[in-house]
Protein backbone atom coordinates (compact mmCIF):
# COMPACT_ATOMS: atom_id res chain seq x y z
CA UNK A 1 0.00 0.00 0.00
CA UNK A 2 1.25 3.32 -0.27
CA UNK A 3 -0.60 7.10 -0.22
CA UNK A 4 -0.45 8.87 -2.84
CA UNK A 5 -2.08 11.86 -4.42
CA UNK A 6 -3.90 11.60 -8.23
CA UNK A 7 -5.46 13.89 -10.18
CA UNK A 8 -8.74 13.76 -11.74
CA UNK A 9 -8.37 13.06 -15.73
CA UNK A 10 -12.35 12.52 -16.45
CA UNK A 11 -14.95 11.54 -14.25
CA UNK A 12 -18.41 11.18 -16.26
CA UNK A 13 -21.65 9.30 -16.04
CA UNK A 14 -21.31 6.08 -18.01
CA UNK A 15 -24.78 4.55 -16.65
CA UNK A 16 -28.07 5.32 -14.42
CA UNK A 17 -26.01 6.81 -11.15
CA UNK A 18 -22.86 5.15 -12.57
CA UNK A 19 -19.58 6.85 -12.53
CA UNK A 20 -16.40 6.16 -14.40
CA UNK A 21 -13.36 8.14 -13.02
CA UNK A 22 -9.76 7.95 -14.30
CA UNK A 23 -6.94 9.17 -11.89
CA UNK A 24 -3.40 9.64 -13.01
CA UNK A 25 -0.70 8.98 -10.48
CA UNK A 26 1.07 6.14 -9.14
CA UNK A 27 -0.46 2.83 -9.73
CA UNK A 28 2.93 0.73 -8.88
CA UNK A 29 1.60 -0.52 -5.81
CA UNK A 30 -1.65 -2.19 -7.82
CA UNK A 31 -0.10 -5.61 -8.15
CA UNK A 32 -3.57 -7.88 -9.05
CA UNK A 33 -7.28 -7.36 -10.23
CA UNK A 34 -9.55 -7.15 -7.77
CA UNK A 35 -7.59 -4.71 -5.14
CA UNK A 36 -8.89 -1.39 -4.43
CA UNK A 37 -7.82 2.17 -3.45
CA UNK A 38 -9.26 4.24 -0.50
CA UNK A 39 -9.98 7.69 -1.21
CA UNK A 40 -10.14 10.60 1.05
CA UNK A 41 -13.03 13.10 0.29
CA UNK A 42 -12.91 16.44 1.63
CA UNK A 43 -15.76 17.32 4.20
CA UNK A 44 -16.27 12.95 4.75
CA UNK A 45 -14.54 11.32 8.01
CA UNK A 46 -14.10 8.00 6.59
CA UNK A 47 -12.11 7.29 3.13
CA UNK A 48 -14.41 5.61 0.43
CA UNK A 49 -13.29 1.78 -0.74
CA UNK A 50 -13.70 1.85 -4.45
CA UNK A 51 -12.01 -1.12 -6.34
CA UNK A 52 -9.58 -0.98 -9.39
CA UNK A 53 -11.19 -1.56 -12.92
CA UNK A 54 -8.34 -0.96 -15.12
CA UNK A 55 -4.92 0.39 -14.61
CA UNK A 56 -2.51 1.76 -17.33
CA UNK A 57 1.09 1.60 -16.09
CA UNK A 58 2.70 3.40 -19.18
CA UNK A 59 0.57 6.21 -18.52
CA UNK A 60 0.22 6.22 -14.48
CA UNK A 61 -3.69 5.79 -14.89
CA UNK A 62 -6.15 4.00 -13.22
CA UNK A 63 -9.52 3.73 -13.34
CA UNK A 64 -12.30 3.36 -11.52
CA UNK A 65 -15.99 2.85 -11.72
CA UNK A 66 -18.59 3.87 -8.75
CA UNK A 67 -22.12 3.83 -8.21
CA UNK A 68 -23.27 6.60 -5.89
CA UNK A 69 -24.98 5.37 -3.39
CA UNK A 70 -24.56 7.27 -0.30
CA UNK A 71 -23.26 11.29 0.31
CA UNK A 72 -19.50 10.40 -0.09
CA UNK A 73 -20.21 9.04 -3.46
CA UNK A 74 -22.54 11.34 -4.75
CA UNK A 75 -20.03 14.26 -3.56
CA UNK A 76 -17.54 11.99 -5.90
CA UNK A 77 -19.86 12.24 -9.06
CA UNK A 78 -19.60 16.10 -8.64
CA UNK A 79 -15.94 16.52 -9.16
CA UNK A 80 -14.20 17.95 -11.77
CA UNK A 81 -11.53 17.60 -13.74
CA UNK A 82 -7.85 18.27 -12.16
CA UNK A 83 -9.01 17.51 -8.91
CA UNK A 84 -6.05 15.81 -6.71
CA UNK A 85 -7.40 13.29 -4.32
CA UNK A 86 -5.48 11.63 -1.83
CA UNK A 87 -5.86 7.99 -2.15
CA UNK A 88 -4.55 5.05 -0.73
CA UNK A 89 -3.49 2.40 -3.17
CA UNK A 90 -3.02 -1.60 -3.59
CA UNK A 91 -5.50 -2.38 -0.77
CA UNK A 92 -6.69 -5.94 -0.65
CA UNK A 93 -5.51 -9.67 -1.98
CA UNK A 94 -7.49 -9.54 -5.31
CA UNK A 95 -7.95 -12.22 -7.84
CA UNK A 96 -5.11 -15.22 -7.36
CA UNK A 97 -5.28 -15.80 -11.86
CA UNK A 98 -2.57 -18.97 -10.70
CA UNK A 99 -5.79 -20.29 -9.38
CA UNK A 100 -7.84 -20.27 -12.66
CA UNK A 101 -8.20 -22.61 -15.24
CA UNK A 102 -8.26 -22.19 -19.24
CA UNK A 103 -11.76 -20.97 -19.09
CA UNK A 104 -12.49 -19.15 -16.32
CA UNK A 105 -16.18 -17.71 -15.65
CA UNK A 106 -16.01 -14.04 -14.57
CA UNK A 107 -19.57 -13.15 -12.50
CA UNK A 108 -19.96 -9.53 -11.87
CA UNK A 109 -23.11 -7.81 -10.33
CA UNK A 110 -23.67 -4.65 -10.56
CA UNK A 111 -20.60 -2.48 -8.81
CA UNK A 112 -19.67 -5.71 -8.30
CA UNK A 113 -18.61 -5.61 -12.65
CA UNK A 114 -15.66 -3.04 -12.66
CA UNK A 115 -13.24 -5.53 -11.07
CA UNK A 116 -14.25 -8.52 -13.51
CA UNK A 117 -12.49 -5.78 -16.33
CA UNK A 118 -9.15 -5.78 -14.87
CA UNK A 119 -9.38 -9.27 -13.94
CA UNK A 120 -10.65 -10.22 -18.06
CA UNK A 121 -7.49 -8.16 -19.60
CA UNK A 122 -5.16 -9.80 -17.10
CA UNK A 123 -6.22 -13.54 -17.48
CA UNK A 124 -5.98 -12.60 -21.87
CA UNK A 125 -2.39 -11.44 -21.24
CA UNK A 126 -1.90 -14.80 -19.33
CA UNK A 127 -3.64 -16.45 -22.61
CA UNK A 128 -6.50 -17.87 -20.92
CA UNK A 129 -9.85 -17.14 -22.56
CA UNK A 130 -12.19 -15.77 -19.46
CA UNK A 131 -15.90 -15.77 -20.09
CA UNK A 132 -17.86 -12.99 -18.65
CA UNK A 133 -21.25 -12.46 -16.81
CA UNK A 134 -22.10 -9.00 -16.01
CA UNK A 135 -25.84 -8.73 -14.19
CA UNK A 136 -27.72 -5.65 -13.74
CA UNK A 137 -31.38 -4.45 -12.78
CA UNK A 138 -32.11 -2.76 -15.43
CA UNK A 139 -30.74 -1.41 -19.48
CA UNK A 140 -30.02 2.17 -18.29
CA UNK A 141 -27.72 0.62 -15.56
CA UNK A 142 -25.37 -1.51 -18.01
CA UNK A 143 -22.34 -0.49 -18.69
CA UNK A 144 -18.80 -1.85 -19.87
CA UNK A 145 -20.39 -4.74 -22.42
CA UNK A 146 -18.32 -3.05 -25.11
CA UNK A 147 -15.05 -2.30 -23.42
CA UNK A 148 -14.90 -6.19 -22.47
CA UNK A 149 -15.56 -7.00 -26.21
CA UNK A 150 -12.86 -4.60 -27.79
CA UNK A 151 -10.53 -6.50 -25.62
CA UNK A 152 -11.72 -9.59 -26.55
CA UNK A 153 -14.01 -11.44 -23.77
CA UNK A 154 -17.15 -12.82 -24.52
CA UNK A 155 -19.54 -11.01 -22.51
CA UNK A 156 -23.51 -11.94 -21.71
CA UNK A 157 -25.34 -9.62 -20.21
CA UNK A 158 -28.28 -10.43 -17.54
CA UNK A 159 -31.01 -7.83 -16.57
CA UNK A 160 -33.62 -8.46 -13.82
CA UNK A 161 -36.11 -6.91 -15.95
CA UNK A 162 -35.22 -8.38 -19.17
CA UNK A 163 -34.62 -5.40 -20.88
CA UNK A 164 -30.73 -5.88 -21.80
CA UNK A 165 -29.33 -9.83 -22.31
CA UNK A 166 -30.86 -12.77 -20.39
CA UNK A 167 -34.08 -11.85 -18.25
CA UNK A 168 -33.41 -12.64 -14.62
CA UNK A 169 -29.70 -12.86 -12.49
CA UNK A 170 -26.24 -13.58 -13.63
CA UNK A 171 -26.96 -17.55 -11.91
CA UNK A 172 -29.48 -17.32 -15.02
CA UNK A 173 -26.86 -16.79 -17.15
CA UNK A 174 -24.63 -19.46 -15.38
CA UNK A 175 -27.04 -22.16 -16.48
CA UNK A 176 -26.10 -21.48 -20.10
CA UNK A 177 -22.42 -23.19 -19.12
CA UNK A 178 -21.84 -26.33 -18.01
CA UNK A 179 -17.82 -27.24 -16.19
CA UNK A 180 -18.58 -30.83 -17.67
CA UNK A 181 -19.61 -29.88 -21.12
CA UNK A 182 -17.05 -30.53 -24.32
CA UNK A 183 -17.96 -28.25 -26.67
CA UNK A 184 -15.49 -25.92 -26.00
CA UNK A 185 -17.92 -23.17 -25.44
CA UNK A 186 -19.77 -23.51 -22.67
CA UNK A 187 -17.20 -25.56 -20.05
CA UNK A 188 -15.78 -23.48 -17.34
CA UNK A 189 -12.47 -24.31 -15.81
CA UNK A 190 -13.55 -22.03 -12.39
CA UNK A 191 -15.08 -18.60 -11.31
CA UNK A 192 -14.37 -15.47 -10.00
CA UNK A 193 -17.42 -13.47 -8.81
CA UNK A 194 -18.02 -10.23 -7.06
CA UNK A 195 -21.29 -8.79 -6.33
CA UNK A 196 -23.98 -8.46 -3.84
CA UNK A 197 -23.13 -11.12 -0.94
CA UNK A 198 -27.02 -12.71 -2.06
CA UNK A 199 -25.89 -12.80 -5.06
CA UNK A 200 -22.35 -14.82 -4.22
CA UNK A 201 -24.21 -17.21 -2.29
CA UNK A 202 -26.55 -17.75 -5.54
CA UNK A 203 -23.22 -18.73 -7.81
CA UNK A 204 -20.99 -20.30 -5.17
CA UNK A 205 -24.21 -22.55 -4.76
CA UNK A 206 -24.87 -23.42 -8.54
CA UNK A 207 -21.38 -23.83 -10.10
CA UNK A 208 -19.77 -26.61 -10.25
CA UNK A 209 -16.19 -25.85 -9.73
CA UNK A 210 -14.11 -23.98 -7.18
CA UNK A 211 -13.74 -20.06 -7.46
CA UNK A 212 -12.98 -16.70 -5.87
CA UNK A 213 -15.54 -14.58 -4.08
CA UNK A 214 -14.59 -10.86 -3.73
CA UNK A 215 -16.74 -9.34 -0.48
CA UNK A 216 -17.82 -6.33 0.45
CA UNK A 217 -17.90 -4.87 4.02
CA UNK A 218 -17.88 -1.35 5.54
CA UNK A 219 -14.85 -0.90 6.29
CA UNK A 220 -12.89 1.58 8.80
CA UNK A 221 -9.35 1.78 7.66
CA UNK A 222 -9.20 -0.33 4.50
CA UNK A 223 -5.29 -2.00 5.36
CA UNK A 224 -6.07 -4.32 8.16
CA UNK A 225 -5.95 -2.66 11.40
CA UNK A 226 -9.18 -1.60 12.68
CA UNK A 227 -10.92 -4.95 12.72
CA UNK A 228 -14.11 -3.21 11.18
CA UNK A 229 -14.82 -5.85 8.15
CA UNK A 230 -13.86 -8.95 10.32
CA UNK A 231 -15.24 -12.72 9.28
CA UNK A 232 -15.60 -15.71 10.03
CA UNK A 233 -13.77 -18.46 7.39
CA UNK A 234 -13.11 -22.01 7.77
CA UNK A 235 -9.47 -20.96 7.93
CA UNK A 236 -10.26 -18.35 10.99
CA UNK A 237 -11.40 -14.92 11.06
CA UNK A 238 -10.25 -12.53 8.40
CA UNK A 239 -10.34 -8.93 7.40
CA UNK A 240 -11.87 -8.45 4.61
CA UNK A 241 -9.73 -5.39 3.82
CA UNK A 242 -6.50 -7.00 4.17
CA UNK A 243 -7.22 -10.87 4.00
CA UNK A 244 -9.59 -10.61 1.33
CA UNK A 245 -11.94 -9.26 0.04
CA UNK A 246 -11.49 -11.87 -2.07
CA UNK A 247 -11.85 -15.86 -0.18
CA UNK A 248 -11.96 -18.95 -2.19
CA UNK A 249 -14.92 -20.90 -2.09
CA UNK A 250 -13.72 -23.73 -0.21
CA UNK A 251 -12.97 -21.30 3.07
CA UNK A 252 -16.21 -19.47 2.67
CA UNK A 253 -18.85 -19.83 5.41
CA UNK A 254 -22.09 -18.72 4.55
CA UNK B 1 -1.26 15.98 5.43
CA UNK B 2 -2.20 18.84 3.23
CA UNK B 3 -2.85 18.76 -0.23
CA UNK B 4 -0.84 21.51 -2.05
CA UNK B 5 -1.74 22.53 -5.37
CA UNK B 6 1.46 22.84 -6.62
CA UNK B 7 2.55 18.94 -5.72
CA UNK B 8 2.99 16.72 -8.93
CA UNK B 9 0.67 13.51 -10.21
CA UNK B 10 1.85 10.77 -8.42
CA UNK B 11 3.80 12.38 -5.69
CA UNK B 12 3.92 9.89 -2.86
CA UNK B 13 2.92 11.23 0.82
CA UNK B 14 4.89 8.12 2.17
CA UNK B 15 7.83 10.99 1.21
CA UNK B 16 9.88 7.96 0.22
CA UNK B 17 12.79 10.51 -0.75
CA UNK B 18 13.18 11.57 2.36
CA UNK B 19 15.25 8.96 4.78
CA UNK B 20 12.39 8.98 8.17
CA UNK B 21 15.74 8.64 10.53
CA UNK B 22 17.10 11.89 9.39
CA UNK B 23 13.77 14.04 9.34
CA UNK B 24 13.08 12.55 12.63
CA UNK B 25 13.26 15.40 15.52
CA UNK B 26 15.91 13.57 18.62
CA UNK B 27 17.07 14.95 21.85
CA UNK B 28 15.54 16.32 25.19
CA UNK B 29 12.50 18.54 23.75
CA UNK B 30 10.25 16.17 22.91
CA UNK B 31 11.10 14.03 25.91
CA UNK B 32 8.17 13.06 28.41
CA UNK B 33 7.87 10.48 31.44
CA UNK B 34 5.36 8.32 32.58
CA UNK B 35 6.34 6.92 35.51
CA UNK B 36 9.55 6.11 35.66
CA UNK B 37 9.83 5.44 31.91
CA UNK B 38 11.07 8.31 29.60
CA UNK B 39 9.52 8.02 26.39
CA UNK B 40 11.56 9.82 23.44
CA UNK B 41 8.37 11.75 22.70
CA UNK B 42 4.62 12.22 23.88
CA UNK B 43 2.93 10.53 20.43
CA UNK B 44 1.16 7.12 21.29
CA UNK B 45 -0.97 5.52 18.78
CA UNK B 46 -4.26 4.29 20.67
CA UNK B 47 -5.15 0.87 21.26
CA UNK B 48 -7.27 -0.35 19.11
CA UNK B 49 -6.60 1.59 16.28
CA UNK B 50 -2.79 0.34 15.77
CA UNK B 51 -3.37 -3.23 15.76
CA UNK B 52 0.20 -4.68 17.27
CA UNK B 53 1.82 -3.00 15.14
CA UNK B 54 2.90 -4.15 11.86
CA UNK B 55 0.08 -2.89 9.29
CA UNK B 56 2.04 0.37 10.13
CA UNK B 57 5.42 -1.18 10.65
CA UNK B 58 5.18 -1.67 6.50
CA UNK B 59 4.55 1.85 6.16
CA UNK B 60 7.38 3.90 8.09
CA UNK B 61 9.80 2.74 11.11
CA UNK B 62 7.35 2.50 13.94
CA UNK B 63 10.67 3.11 16.11
CA UNK B 64 9.58 6.49 15.93
CA UNK B 65 6.83 6.36 17.98
CA UNK B 66 6.91 7.69 21.68
CA UNK B 67 4.79 4.04 22.35
CA UNK B 68 2.09 2.26 21.25
CA UNK B 69 -0.92 1.10 23.06
CA UNK B 70 -1.66 -2.80 21.77
CA UNK B 71 -5.14 -3.99 20.74
CA UNK B 72 -7.42 -4.56 23.44
CA UNK B 73 -6.17 -8.58 24.43
CA UNK B 74 -8.56 -11.24 27.13
CA UNK B 75 -7.76 -13.90 28.48
CA UNK B 76 -9.74 -16.23 25.73
CA UNK B 77 -9.75 -15.33 22.03
CA UNK B 78 -12.55 -13.64 20.91
CA UNK B 79 -14.41 -13.02 17.49
CA UNK B 80 -16.01 -10.04 17.98
CA UNK B 81 -19.02 -8.49 17.13
CA UNK B 82 -21.13 -9.22 14.01
CA UNK B 83 -20.63 -6.87 11.09
CA UNK B 84 -21.61 -4.03 10.41
CA UNK B 85 -19.02 -2.86 13.35
CA UNK B 86 -18.73 1.03 11.57
CA UNK B 87 -20.45 3.97 11.44
CA UNK B 88 -19.07 6.96 9.90
CA UNK B 89 -20.21 10.51 11.40
CA UNK B 90 -19.20 14.21 10.84
CA UNK B 91 -15.48 14.55 12.35
CA UNK B 92 -15.78 10.77 13.92
CA UNK B 93 -16.54 7.20 13.47
CA UNK B 94 -18.52 4.73 15.50
CA UNK B 95 -17.00 0.84 16.10
CA UNK B 96 -18.67 -1.89 17.40
CA UNK B 97 -15.37 -4.21 17.11
CA UNK B 98 -16.28 -6.31 20.13
CA UNK B 99 -12.76 -6.98 20.84
CA UNK B 100 -11.85 -8.88 18.75
CA UNK B 101 -8.44 -10.58 19.74
CA UNK B 102 -6.60 -13.87 19.59
CA UNK B 103 -6.32 -13.67 23.56
CA UNK B 104 -3.68 -13.36 25.99
CA UNK B 105 -1.48 -16.81 25.21
CA UNK B 106 -1.52 -15.67 21.24
CA UNK B 107 -0.77 -12.42 21.80
CA UNK B 108 2.24 -13.34 24.47
CA UNK B 109 3.34 -16.26 22.09
CA UNK B 110 3.44 -15.08 18.41
CA UNK B 111 2.22 -11.32 18.34
CA UNK B 112 4.77 -9.94 20.37
CA UNK B 113 8.04 -12.09 19.22
CA UNK B 114 6.88 -10.74 15.75
CA UNK B 115 6.20 -7.14 17.17
CA UNK B 116 9.94 -7.64 18.48
CA UNK B 117 11.05 -8.04 15.46
CA UNK B 118 10.05 -4.20 13.97
CA UNK B 119 9.80 -2.13 17.71
CA UNK B 120 12.58 -1.85 19.77
CA UNK B 121 11.00 0.01 22.69
CA UNK B 122 8.90 -1.35 25.21
CA UNK B 123 5.28 -1.14 24.49
CA UNK B 124 1.60 -0.71 26.30
CA UNK B 125 0.09 -3.59 26.42
CA UNK B 126 -4.36 -2.93 27.02
CA UNK B 127 -6.15 -5.06 28.95
CA UNK B 128 -10.04 -5.83 28.81
CA UNK B 129 -11.92 -8.09 30.73
CA UNK B 130 -15.38 -9.37 31.58
CA UNK B 131 -14.72 -10.09 35.27
CA UNK B 132 -12.25 -8.98 38.07
CA UNK B 133 -10.71 -12.51 37.94
CA UNK B 134 -10.09 -12.13 33.90
CA UNK B 135 -8.43 -8.86 34.44
CA UNK B 136 -6.01 -9.48 36.87
CA UNK B 137 -5.52 -13.03 35.11
CA UNK B 138 -4.18 -11.45 32.03
CA UNK B 139 -1.99 -8.51 33.65
CA UNK B 140 -0.36 -11.20 35.59
CA UNK B 141 0.08 -12.64 31.98
CA UNK B 142 2.02 -9.16 30.60
CA UNK B 143 3.57 -8.64 33.99
CA UNK B 144 5.85 -11.35 32.60
CA UNK B 145 6.67 -9.85 29.39
CA UNK B 146 9.86 -8.04 29.19
CA UNK B 147 8.84 -6.27 25.77
CA UNK B 148 6.00 -4.44 28.13
CA UNK B 149 6.53 -1.05 29.97
CA UNK B 150 2.67 -0.16 30.77
CA UNK B 151 -0.36 -1.97 31.49
CA UNK B 152 -3.16 -0.10 30.15
CA UNK B 153 -6.53 -1.83 31.68
CA UNK B 154 -9.56 -0.49 30.09
CA UNK B 155 -12.67 -0.52 32.19
CA UNK B 156 -15.52 0.20 30.00
CA UNK B 157 -16.28 -3.39 29.47
CA UNK B 158 -19.57 -4.59 31.30
CA UNK B 159 -19.12 -7.19 34.43
CA UNK B 160 -20.66 -10.35 33.24
CA UNK B 161 -21.24 -10.74 37.47
CA UNK B 162 -23.01 -7.87 37.37
CA UNK B 163 -25.91 -7.57 34.67
CA UNK B 164 -23.27 -6.03 32.16
CA UNK B 165 -22.71 -3.05 33.83
CA UNK B 166 -19.82 -1.64 32.51
CA UNK B 167 -16.78 -1.81 35.80
CA UNK B 168 -16.04 2.07 34.69
CA UNK B 169 -19.29 3.27 36.15
CA UNK B 170 -18.52 3.46 39.34
CA UNK B 171 -15.93 3.80 42.25
CA UNK B 172 -16.17 0.84 43.85
CA UNK B 173 -15.91 -1.37 40.63
CA UNK B 174 -13.13 0.71 39.29
CA UNK B 175 -11.10 0.18 42.38
CA UNK B 176 -11.92 -2.73 42.33
CA UNK B 177 -10.36 -3.44 39.30
CA UNK B 178 -7.63 -1.32 39.82
CA UNK B 179 -6.37 -3.23 43.00
CA UNK B 180 -6.89 -6.93 41.73
CA UNK B 181 -4.40 -6.20 39.04
CA UNK B 182 -2.23 -3.85 41.60
CA UNK B 183 -2.21 -7.31 43.71
CA UNK B 184 -0.42 -9.28 40.80
CA UNK B 185 1.40 -6.81 38.69
CA UNK B 186 4.47 -4.73 39.55
CA UNK B 187 4.39 -3.06 36.30
CA UNK B 188 3.16 0.62 36.17
CA UNK B 189 -0.91 0.25 35.74
CA UNK B 190 -3.18 3.34 33.73
CA UNK B 191 -6.59 2.92 33.83
CA UNK B 192 -8.47 3.81 31.03
CA UNK B 193 -11.46 5.57 32.19
CA UNK B 194 -14.86 5.33 29.88
CA UNK B 195 -16.02 9.15 29.45
CA UNK B 196 -19.68 7.43 29.80
CA UNK B 197 -20.76 8.55 33.25
CA UNK B 198 -21.82 10.87 35.58
CA UNK B 199 -18.72 11.85 37.86
CA UNK B 200 -15.22 11.16 35.93
CA UNK B 201 -13.43 12.84 38.11
CA UNK B 202 -14.61 10.93 41.28
CA UNK B 203 -13.75 7.43 39.67
CA UNK B 204 -10.07 9.27 38.47
CA UNK B 205 -9.34 9.80 42.16
CA UNK B 206 -11.00 6.02 43.26
CA UNK B 207 -8.89 4.69 40.56
CA UNK B 208 -5.83 6.72 42.15
CA UNK B 209 -6.38 5.92 45.91
CA UNK B 210 -6.15 1.85 44.65
CA UNK B 211 -2.93 2.53 43.82
CA UNK B 212 -3.31 3.28 40.05
CA UNK B 213 -0.13 4.49 38.69
CA UNK B 214 -1.55 6.94 35.42
CA UNK B 215 -4.92 7.06 33.85
CA UNK B 216 -5.90 7.19 30.28
CA UNK B 217 -8.74 9.64 29.41
CA UNK B 218 -10.45 8.73 27.96
CA UNK B 219 -12.36 6.11 26.05
CA UNK B 220 -15.31 6.26 23.26
CA UNK B 221 -18.20 8.22 23.88
CA UNK B 222 -21.21 6.04 23.49
CA UNK B 223 -23.48 6.74 20.06
CA UNK B 224 -25.32 5.29 17.13
CA UNK B 225 -26.69 6.28 13.50
CA UNK B 226 -29.61 5.15 11.67
CA UNK B 227 -29.95 4.47 8.24
CA UNK B 228 -32.69 6.34 6.71
CA UNK B 229 -33.17 3.69 4.37
CA UNK B 230 -33.62 0.59 6.11
CA UNK B 231 -35.15 2.30 9.17
CA UNK B 232 -32.64 0.34 11.47
CA UNK B 233 -29.55 1.08 13.21
CA UNK B 234 -26.36 1.26 10.69
CA UNK B 235 -24.22 -0.66 13.39
CA UNK B 236 -25.36 -4.38 13.66
CA UNK B 237 -24.83 -4.33 17.67
CA UNK B 238 -27.17 -1.34 17.36
CA UNK B 239 -24.68 1.01 19.25
CA UNK B 240 -21.12 1.70 19.61
CA UNK B 241 -17.91 4.20 20.31
CA UNK B 242 -17.85 7.35 18.93
CA UNK B 243 -14.25 8.84 18.09
CA UNK B 244 -12.15 10.88 16.00
CA UNK B 245 -12.08 14.47 16.06
CA UNK B 246 -15.63 15.77 16.91
CA UNK B 247 -14.98 14.62 20.63
CA UNK B 248 -11.66 16.64 21.09
CA UNK B 249 -13.44 19.22 23.43
CA UNK B 250 -14.67 16.33 25.53
CA UNK B 251 -11.43 13.97 25.95
CA UNK B 252 -9.36 17.86 26.55
CA UNK B 253 -11.89 18.86 29.33
CA UNK B 254 -11.89 15.59 31.23
CA UNK B 255 -8.23 15.50 30.92
CA UNK B 256 -8.72 19.13 32.66
CA UNK B 257 -10.57 18.10 35.06
CA UNK B 258 -9.22 14.89 36.34
CA UNK B 259 -5.36 16.64 36.01
CA UNK B 260 -7.08 19.32 38.92
CA UNK B 261 -8.03 16.40 40.93
CA UNK B 262 -5.00 13.60 40.94
CA UNK B 263 -1.32 13.65 41.39
CA UNK B 264 -0.64 10.78 38.56
CA UNK B 265 0.48 10.73 35.18
CA UNK B 266 -2.52 11.04 32.70
CA UNK B 267 -2.51 9.87 29.37
CA UNK B 268 -4.46 12.05 27.24
CA UNK B 269 -6.72 10.41 24.14
CA UNK B 270 -9.65 11.64 22.21
CA UNK B 271 -9.55 12.98 19.22
CA UNK B 272 -6.18 14.10 18.39
CA UNK B 273 -5.09 14.96 14.83
CA UNK B 274 -2.07 17.08 14.59
CA UNK B 275 0.38 18.56 16.53
CA UNK B 276 -1.56 21.88 17.90
CA UNK B 277 -3.82 19.24 19.26
CA UNK B 278 -0.81 17.53 21.29
CA UNK B 279 -0.29 20.50 22.74
CA UNK B 280 -3.26 21.46 24.05
CA UNK B 281 -3.57 18.19 25.72
CA UNK B 282 -0.69 18.61 27.16
CA UNK B 283 -1.04 22.27 28.30
CA UNK B 284 -4.49 20.68 29.72
CA UNK B 285 -2.23 18.50 31.95
CA UNK B 286 -1.91 14.99 29.77
CA UNK B 287 2.29 13.97 30.07
CA UNK B 288 1.18 11.53 27.28
CA UNK B 289 -1.06 11.87 24.25
CA UNK B 290 -2.73 8.90 22.17
CA UNK B 291 -3.94 9.24 18.64
CA UNK B 292 -6.76 6.92 18.07
CA UNK B 293 -9.24 7.18 15.19
CA UNK B 294 -6.88 9.51 12.92
CA UNK B 295 -5.06 6.23 12.55
CA UNK B 296 -7.31 4.87 10.40
CA UNK B 297 -8.13 7.86 7.85
CA UNK B 298 -4.12 8.90 7.74
CA UNK B 299 -1.94 5.91 8.10
CA UNK B 300 1.34 8.13 8.31
CA UNK B 301 -0.09 10.69 11.19
CA UNK B 302 1.59 9.71 13.91
CA UNK B 303 5.05 10.46 12.41
CA UNK B 304 3.80 13.09 10.73
CA UNK B 305 2.92 14.62 14.22
CA UNK B 306 6.39 13.45 15.97
CA UNK B 307 7.84 15.52 13.36
CA UNK B 308 5.79 18.38 13.28
CA UNK B 309 6.23 18.85 16.66
CA UNK B 310 10.09 20.80 16.86
CA UNK B 311 8.27 23.75 14.69
CA UNK B 312 5.05 23.67 16.25
CA UNK B 313 6.36 23.68 19.46
CA UNK B 314 8.67 26.92 18.26
CA UNK B 315 5.80 28.94 17.04
CA UNK B 316 4.37 28.72 20.76
CA UNK B 317 7.75 29.53 22.21
CA UNK B 318 7.66 25.98 23.77
CA UNK B 319 11.34 24.50 24.27
CA UNK B 320 10.45 21.90 26.14
CA UNK B 321 7.50 19.32 25.79
CA UNK B 322 7.61 18.41 29.82
CA UNK B 323 7.50 22.03 30.77
CA UNK B 324 3.86 22.82 29.54
CA UNK B 325 2.08 20.06 31.14
CA UNK B 326 -0.98 20.99 32.89
CA UNK B 327 0.36 24.60 32.22
CA UNK B 328 -3.57 25.57 31.09
CA UNK B 329 -3.86 25.53 35.15
CA UNK B 330 -1.86 28.57 36.28
CA UNK B 331 -4.18 31.46 37.56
Amino acid sequence: MIQSLFRIVSNECIARNTYKMVLSGDVSSINRPGQFVNIKLKGFFLRRPISVCDINRSENTLTIVYKVVGKGTEFMSRLPMNEQLDVLVGLGNGYDTSLCGEHPLLIGGGAGVPPMFLLAKQLISEGKIPMVIVGFNTFDECFFEDEFKKIGARIIAATADGSRGVKGFVTDAMRCFNAESNDGITAYTDYCACGPEPMLKAVFDIAETIGQLSFEERMGCGFGTCMGCSCKTKYGSKRICKDGPVLVSEEVIW
Amino acid sequence: MVINSKMQDGMNIKFNEFPVTNELPSGDALKVRLGNWLLDNPVIPASGTFGYGYEFAELYDINCLGTFSFKGTTLEPRFGNPTPRIAECPAGIINSIGLQNPGVDAVINSELPRLKRCFSKKVIANVSGFSIHEYAEVAARFNECEQVGIIEVNISCPNVHNGGMSFGTTCDAAAEVTKAVKTVAQKPIFIKLSPNVTDIVSIAKACEDAGADGLSLINTLMGMRIDLHRRTPVIANKKGGFSGSAIFPVALKTVYDVYEAVKIPIMGIGGVSSADDVLEMMLAGAAAVQIGAANLIEPYICRDIIRELPSTMKKYGINKLEDIIGGAHNG
